[in-house]
Order: C-alpha cells, then sequence, then structure tokens
C-alpha cells in the first residue's frame, strides 16, 4: 500500500516585498511511497529537499498539485486539507524533525524530548522513564537531563531532537538530517533507531547528505535537483 | 449565517465594528487595499470588519497585526466589553451552541462571562480590582461564577495562586504591591478561576522584561496542556505567537489578510503584509 503519493508538485515562492519576485523551489514532483519504507532525499543544498519535505508536512504552501497521505482514515490531500485536519494528523500520525532544534524556554530536556509523548502516555513519569532511556542509548551526559536544551552544543541539540521526533513512534516521519554533527558512535545509535521504527510500520522519508547514513538507513534514494527529481535509483540492501 | 460543523467551541462569522456614522460605501472604501481603516466618505472609523473564523475545543488561535489593526477589539467583542456594529458568535457549550451570544441580554451576557470565559488583559489595571486583595480577587470571580462557600473559596483561591506560583502568603496583599509580572500571574488566576472552556489573552506579556515574560508563556502553556482550554491570543509578537499556537489569523486596517497554520504563516507567509511582518522578525 502507498503511505504517500506525490503527483506533479509544484512550489512557486511570490515574494511581494521584492518586487513580486518569483522563486521556483519545486517543479513537477512526482513520486511514491510504499508503507513501511524509508526513502532517502538527496541533492545539493539549494535542490528543493527540505521545500519538498515542508510541502508534505503543510508548512509550505504547494502551489499546484496533490499530496496525498493515506491517513488511518482514509485519504487526505495534505495540499488541500482543512487546517484542523493536518493539526490532527500532526499530532497523531506525522511528525516532522527538522535540523535544528527549537527550544521551549524553561522546559528541561527530559520535557522538550517528552512532549509528543505526554499526549499518549498520560502517565508523566512513565514517558519520562522513556525519554532518559532514549537521552542514555544516545549518550546525553544525565547531567543535562534536567537543563534547559537553549544553552546546550549543536550535537547535544541535535540528539534531543531525535529522541523527541521518534519517541512516540509516529506512523510517517518526516526526518531532515537525523546525523549531522554527530559523532560515528552516536550515529548509528540513531540509525539503529530509525530502524527499529520501521520495522514497526513507520515509514520515513528522510533528507541525508551522509554517504554512510543513506547506506545503512535507506530502502531508496530520491535525487533532487534544481527543483525535479533526478535519478531513482534502487539501493540494494 | 449559520453554523457549519458542530465540532466547534467558538463559531464567529461577519464579526464588524465601525465608529461613527458608515455609509453603503464604507466598507468598499476601507481595508488593506486602501491601508487605511478610516472611510473617506464618512470618517467613520472600521476597527474590524467581516471577521470569520472557528475555534475547537482546547484549540490555541493566534491573532497577530500592528497597532490598530484590530486585533484586540476582536476579542473585546467577543468577551462583550464592546458593543458590535454586526456579526455573530456561537459558543457551543450556551445554549448548545444555538443563540448569537452577542444579541443575547446583559444578564446573559454577564452568565456568559463569568461561566464560560476568562480574559487577561495586557494592563493587570484592567483585570484586577487594586482595592481588592489578590485571593478577594479571585474570590471575586468565583462568586460571581456562583460559588458560595467562603472555605471553597479559599481553597480554591490557593490552589491558583499555586498553580500561577504566586506565593500563597501574599494572598491578603493587594496586587498593588505586586511586581508586574506576579499581578499578571495573579490576573491569569483569576481569568481561569471559574474553569472556562475559552480564555482570551490580549499581549499578555507586552511590558514584562523577558525572564518574566518567560514565566508567563509557560504558566499559559502549562494551563492549556493540563487544562485544556482553548485561548485566544493576540500579540503583536511573532516569538509568543509561535510558542503557543497552533494556528494564526493577520490582520491589518481591521480586516483578516490571511489565516493558516502558524508554522505556515511564519515560513511560507502569501500577503503581502503577513511576508513584510515575518521579514521584520529578529
Amino acid at each position: 500500500m502507498n503511505i504517500l503519493e506525490v503527483n506533479d508538485l509544484s512550489k512557486v515562492f511570490n515574494l511581494h516585498i521584492l518586487n513580486d519576485k518569483r522563486i521556483e523551489a519545486l517543479k513537477q514532483i512526482n513520486f511514491t511511497m510504499e508503507e513501511g519504507e524509508i526513502i532517502g532525499l538527496t541533492g545539493k543544498s539549494g535542490s528543493g529537499k527540505s521545500s519538498l519535505m515542508k510541502c508534505i508536512y503543510r508548512t509550505y504552501l504547494a502551489s499546484s498539485g496533490e499530496i496525498i497521505y493515506a491517513s488511518r482514515e482514509g485519504l487526505v490531500d495534505m495540499v488541500k486539507a482543512d487546517d484542523h485536519r493536518i493539526i490532527e494528523l500532526r499530532k497523531s500520525e506525522i511528525t516532522y524533525c527538522s535540523q535544528f532544534l527549537s527550544v521551549i524556554p524553561r522546559v528541561s530536556a527530559v520535557d522538550v524530548v517528552c512532549e509528543n509523548l505526554f499526549r499518549i502516555e498520560k502517565n508523566k513519569q512513565k514517558a519520562r522513564n522513556k525519554a532518559k532511556e532514549m537521552l542514555e542509548a544516545l549518550g546525553l551526559p544525565t547531567e543535562l537531563w534536567d537543563a534547559f536544551p537553549v544553552t546546550f552544543s549543536g550535537g547535544e541539540q541535535q540528539r534531543i531532537n531525535v529522541a523527541r521526533a521518534i519517541i512516540a513512534a509516529p506512523r510517517f516521519l518526516l526526518i531532515d538530517e537525523p546525523t549531522a554533527s554527530l559523532d560515528a558512535k552516536t550515529k548509528n545509535v540513531v540509525i539503529d533507531m530509525i530502524l527499529s521504527l520501521k520495522k514497526n510500520g513507520t515509514s520515513v522519508l528522510c533528507i541525508s547528505h551522509d554517504e554512510y547514513t543513506l547506506d545503512k538507513l535507506v530502502d531508496r534514494r530520491l535525487d533532487l535537483h534544481l527543483g525535479q527529481i533526478a535519478v531513482t535509483e534502487v539501493t540494494a540492501s | 449565517m449559520s453554523r457549519t460543523d458542530d465540532n466547534w467551541l467558538l463559531t464567529v462569522r461577519n464579526l464588524t465594528k465601525i465608529y461613527g456614522e458608515p455609509n453603503e460605501n464604507t466598507l468598499d472604501l476601507t481595508g488593506p487595499i486602501f491601508n487605511s481603516n478610516i472611510c473617506p466618505e464618512t470618517e467613520s472609523i472600521v476597527a474590524c470588519a467581516n471577521i470569520n473564523f472557528d475555534l475547537y475545543p482546547g484549540e490555541v488561535l493566534g491573532i497577530v497585526g500592528e497597532s490598530g489593526s484590530g486585533k484586540s477589539t476582536v476579542v473585546k467583542l467577543l468577551y462583550f466589553d464592546m458593543e458590535k456594529s454586526a456579526g455573530a458568535a456561537w459558543l457551543t457549550p450556551y445554549n448548545n451552541g444555538l443563540a448569537n451570544i452577542l444579541d443575547e441580554s446583559n444578564q446573559k451576557k454577564r452568565f456568559i462571562r463569568n461561566h464560560l470565559m476568562g480574559m487577561v488583559y495586557q494592563n493587570p489595571r484592567d483585570g484586577l480590582n487594586f482595592r481588592f486583595s489578590s485571593g478577594g480577587n479571585i474570590a471575586e470571580k468565583l462568586i460571581m461564577a456562583g460559588e458560595m462557600h467562603v472555605g471553597n473559596i479559599r481553597g480554591r483561591a490557593s490552589d491558583l495562586l499555586n498553580k500561577t506560583e504566586v506565593p500563597v502568603l501574599r494572598m491578603d496583599d493587594r496586587p498593588s504591591s505586586f511586581s508586574g509580572g506576579m499581578q499578571q500571574r495573579v490576573q491569569i488566576a483569576k481569568a481561569i478561576a471559574n474553569n472556562p472552556p475559552l480564555l482570551f489573552l490580549d499581549e499578555v506579556t507586552t511590558g514584562l522584561d523577558v525572564s518574566v515574560q518567560a514565566k508567563v508563556l509557560d504558566l499559559i502553556r502549562e494551563l492549556q496542556q493540563d487544562l485544556g482550554i482553548a485561548m485566544i491570543v493576540v500579540s503583536h509578537d511573532l516569538s509568543v505567537i509561535r510558542m503557543l499556537t497552533d494556528r494564526t489569523i493577520v490582520m491589518k486596517n481591521g480586516r483578516i489578510v490571511e489565516s493558516g497554520l502558524t508554522d505556515q504563516i511564519l515560513q511560507d507567509p502569501q500577503h503581502e503584509y503577513s511576508q513584510l511582518l515575518v521579514s521584520s522578525l529578529l
């Protein structure tokens, strides 16, 4: 079954405040994704990888085309669906993990990680224990667990960001550069965590520049070039 | 005009407030296209016009815009602080959402306000009675909502002050002796005392220093998560909007120019004015 079907997707930024300058970020993108598949989104900086991901999550409004997501309750066009439907899907099925952690003031590392889990696990202590397990596996020093992530290093924030995205085992995960700025050992932990999500049925769209991560993680790659899909190559696994 | 869906907590249609004597061209000659809300023919002022939106239970909606865009007017109309010129609003917990609350009698409006709404103003003096103690202010709200038992009232007041991190020892002090941030937290405690399904927050962090601002925002987030109160957050500060809201309405010259998911408004604004707002973000 396809979990995602993208048809003729285009995105043009119309910058009214710069004399209506137009920037074409995505041109006629077409692809499908199987449930449980991990697709690696590759391409140079500026090729449209993040734009594509943000269109799927509805952070960007697509200019034309369809993004059909097979939710548990039927097909949803992420381009046209009502805002409330999108909010529901974000709370229950789809998680987006950006490259950078957007910190929440005065919330501890453990609670930042737990935020999505608190929605389904009402026993806060249980949720926090799970977060601690993950932070432990990711090698985040214990003394940082109760601290506020705003002052953390890039790598520390990155690990919190990844833990936060996958703790509640979303049905569909959009993840941008999950292993950038991580050392080899932690990189492997992150890859294993995402693979174990896949085992439980999660579908993953992953942006990465890292060959090692792509080799270990993805079923196939979509290579973007100037806003278009260049080659689809199947990775033998 | 009617409600479209039964899942809403609040439905607002065509909400309009005009000062002065408008004529039939007033609405056509004002708004963002003219960059003005003053009618050139009648000099009447369109504070807000044709405002439409829906709010789910537990949802947090942001309203942003520059000073004078009409964002505060919208919440003041809905909280009955001002009289509308036109429009309707339905609140599901009141009369099963069948009555336009803006057309109800003053007595019924007071009932709705006391039982189903809370309001936190930018200036604590608008929301608190400075002649009463902080506990007395909370008691006032509880009494209006029908609570008569003094013991219950004191118990609830100290719970609320605890929740909002105001030292309970100061329950019998007047808010005038409190810092700005503490006054604001007493105001929030008072606003939620009646367990309202709907809370209005009008520029509540404006004028507070950053650490106090963070504390107040933190409190609002917690109330939303723990109690599931739906909120309408009015602010000109996009970071406040980003932190608190799921959806956002952008207003200019009394009209809605754009509405959408908050991250979409902040990262892919469509309207010229929203693009200007976002590009001005520090």
